[in-house]
């Protein structure tokens, strides 16, 4: 999983480490937008500090000529709903005339297992797309992690790129920073879009990403720091899951599912709407689930109002039987009455202990996935049928 | 026969003093896994379950002629123990833990290009020839001794499959978890290579899931070079774009890269049928056997 940087963090890491950024200075309400806006000097750039895409045509970046802009601009940004997160802060930032807008990123080609420095002439768009409409416009340069980049590839990319004569040597030693950074931070990507260059041929960097690999996060303790505002937002069991330490992804549908093991919990997922019901999420509790954690997952998805039913599947391989049973029984014994039907499947290690210790007046037990998931599926049929 | 890992193999298991170190090596040696040395840097002189502990892979090779290491080192400082056991000549190492950062595994794969040694994992089960040794933390009890050689990313899923043949007197040659990380050791096409050239294996089992294009690569690799019958199973074809499935590797990218529709239409063109569930896999792989 990676851990997205805001965009000024993002800027703040860059610029410590030497790329050209405009002026800026973060904001959370419409007064400090417009100090801010007359100590960097108009015309400013008013931008939204949530992690989704395609801010701009969402409305959560405006350009501000002067005071009455930028009050107008802070007024609509902050506090909207962007996409599901909430705008809580803005980055006023020096608007930057241009003359043209470059791409430069670095990321790891899992195909080839080794990271990619990529740059294209088509800035200031959505790279993804020019990737799948015009794949010939972005140069790739593969890099061997063992050596690092070499200078002459930061030059290839930029060169193959196209990028004019006058900026090149410009381009290619940002190119050659946003590698260092990407290799010294555990970057999973580092990313500026657009690139700048002005009038005098400058280079300045007007959007920052920078995503960390959080598998290596006890290595960058600096980082680490900024993860708790860098992860604000989003959705609330989604965070809720987060403190449990489960992977969960939050879904359309009716049909709770808790299971071990991210391929058996996608399957079970399929399964799900291949006997026409839809799933609500994805949860798994992991190897080794003891009965609290056990109990914990089931309290989780009981708490999303969208589920009708719950299915509990669990093949032990390191997670035991007997304590999924515990936690199972734990969960529901503490209601007069069970909020939603649960459908428990067990196999594999002590499934025979576990189905000795399971309160089977409280849960409807079935011997295989499939049926499991047949009846549970029948289950939320029947609630919304009522 | 058997492919990796049989009754000969002379494990080594780096991190032996660990909680799940001990306790995996010591179900390895129960299902009868000859586990002839563990490794950790300092516990040199060690006993543990009555298998002598060396500071180093490398005493441990030289001292007990161990060729095969698995790995249940914690993930800051498994990157390191790979690149120990891929320093000696052993023949495999499979890497057990989960969480190991990307970069590290890049500069592995690196490696891995200048070395004899085979990697499996990370973030895997390990791999097992039933009635033989396991290597690694899958569940003994649920294979049985047979034909059908199994690869797949995902441990979970390859016990429900394995169960499902198991139940209908379906065994198998060797089941080898290759591992939900983005960057790995042996990939499909590896394990189906080793499964082709396998005498005993007379069907395979492929379980893949969403994320990258090494599904659609296997798929290309079967219809070239394989003709050992393939029953193939994809997980996450309900999975939204842009979103994280559990494996760090199991995601459909935002320009529609790794989708399950991809991957099973790739099969399916070589020739694979993909199974709606687990148990229509089997009943391909029992239609195979007929």
């Amino acid at each position: 999983m990676v851990m997205k940087l805001h965009e000024y963090q993002a800027k703040d890491v860059f610029a410590d480490a030497g790329v050209p950024t405009p002026s800026s200075q973060l904001a959370s309400d419409v007064d400090g937008v417009l100090t801010a806006a007359e100590e960097i000097g108009y015309p400013v750039a008013v931008k939204a500090q949530v992690q989704v895409g395609g801010r701009g045509k969402a409305g959560g970046i405006k350009l501000a000529e002067d005071e009455d802009e930028a009050r107008e601009a802070a007024e609509s940004i902050l506090g909207m709903d962007l996409k599901g997160y909430r705008v809580e802060r803005v980055l006023v930032e020096e608007a930057v005339d241009f003359t043209n807008e470059l791409y430069v990123g670095i990321t790891m080609d899992r195909g080839e297992g080794k990271p990619v420095a990529m740059v294209s002439t088509k800035g200031g768009v959505n790279i993804e797309e020019v990737a799948e409409e015009d794949p010939d416009a972005i140069a790739r340069e593969h890099i061997d992690p063992a050596f690092g980049m070499h200078p002459f590839q930061a030059r290839k990319a930029v060169y193959d790129a196209g990028v004019d004569k006058s900026v090149a040597n410009d381009v290619a030693s940002v190119l050659t920073t946003l590698y260092d950074l990407w290799e010294s931070r555990d970057g999973s990507d580092a990313e500026i879009n657009p690139l700048m260059v002005t009038a005098d041929d400058d280079v300045i960097a007007a959007d920052a990403v920078m995503n960390i690999d959080e598998d290596a996060l006890f290595r960058q303790p600096e980082l680490a720091e900024m993860e708790e505002e860098a992860a604000s937002g989003g959705d609330e069991l989604e965070q809720k899951a987060d403190e449990y330490g489960f992977d969960y992804v939050r879904l359309e549908g009716n049909v709770g599912i808790i299971g071990n093991g991210a391929g058996l919990v996608m399957t079970t997922l399929d399964l799900v709407d291949y006997y026409g019901g839809e799933p609500a999420n994805f949860l798994d509790v992991g190897g080794g689930a003891k009965a609290e954690r056990i109990a914990n997952a089931l309290d989780m998805v009981f708490s999303d109002d969208n589920v009708d039913s719950v299915v509990f599947n669990i093949f032990g391989g390191i997670t035991r039987g007997d304590e999924v049973a515990r936690g199972i029984n734990e969960a529901l014994e503490q209601f007069d009455e069970i909020p939603k039907p649960v459908v428990v499947r067990l196999a594999g290690t002590n499934w025979e202990e576990g189905m000795e210790i399971l309160n089977e007046d409280l849960v409807t037990v079935e011997q295989t996935l499939e049926d499991a998931v047949e009846r549970t599926v029948a289950y939320a049929e029947e609630v919304n049928e009522q | 026969m058997s492919v990796l890992v049989d009754d000969d193999t002379r494990v080594v298991v780096q991190g032996i003093t660990g909680g799940e170190g001990k306790f995996h090596a010591e179900q390895m040696m129960e299902y009868g896994t000859n586990v002839v040395a563990g490794a950790v840097p300092g516990k040199g002189g060690q006993e543990v379950n009555g298998v002598p502990v060396f500071d180093t892979v490398h005493e441990a090779v030289a001292e007990e002629d161990a060729d095969t290491s698995v790995i249940f080192v914690p993930p800051a400082f498994a990157g390191d123990a790979v690149f120990e056991a891929l320093d000696t000549d052993l023949d495999l190492a499979v890497a057990i833990t989960e969480g190991i950062p990307t970069q590290d595994m890049a500069k592995v794969n690196k490696r891995l290009t200048e070395t004899d040694t085979r990697l499996v994992g990370p973030n895997c089960p390990g791999l097992i020839t039933p009635g033989e040794a396991k290597l690694g933390i899958l569940p003994g009890n649920i294979f049985a001794d047979g034909n059908v050689g199994l690869v797949s990313r995902s441990g979970t899923l390859t016990y429900q499959v394995v169960d499902s043949l198991t139940n209908r007197g379906i065994g198998q040659t060797t089941a080898i978890g290759i591992g939900g990380d983005p960057i790995i050791g042996t990939d499909f096409v590896d394990a189906l290579e080793l499964f082709e050239n396998d005498d005993e294996t007379e069907a395979i089992v492929m379980c893949g899931e969403i994320g990258g294009e090494d599904e659609e690569e296997a798929a290309a690799y079967i219809d070239e070079h394989v003709d050992t019958p393939v029953a193939g199973f994809i997980a996450g074809r309900t999975a939204p774009p842009g979103k994280r499935m559990g494996h760090a590797g199991a995601i459909v990218s935002g320009s529609g890269t790794g989708t399950a529709e991809s991957k099973i239409n790739a099969l399916n063109d070589a020739g694979v049928p993909v199974g709606d569930t687990p148990e229509e896999v089997a009943d391909n792989i029992e239609s195979f056997l007929e």
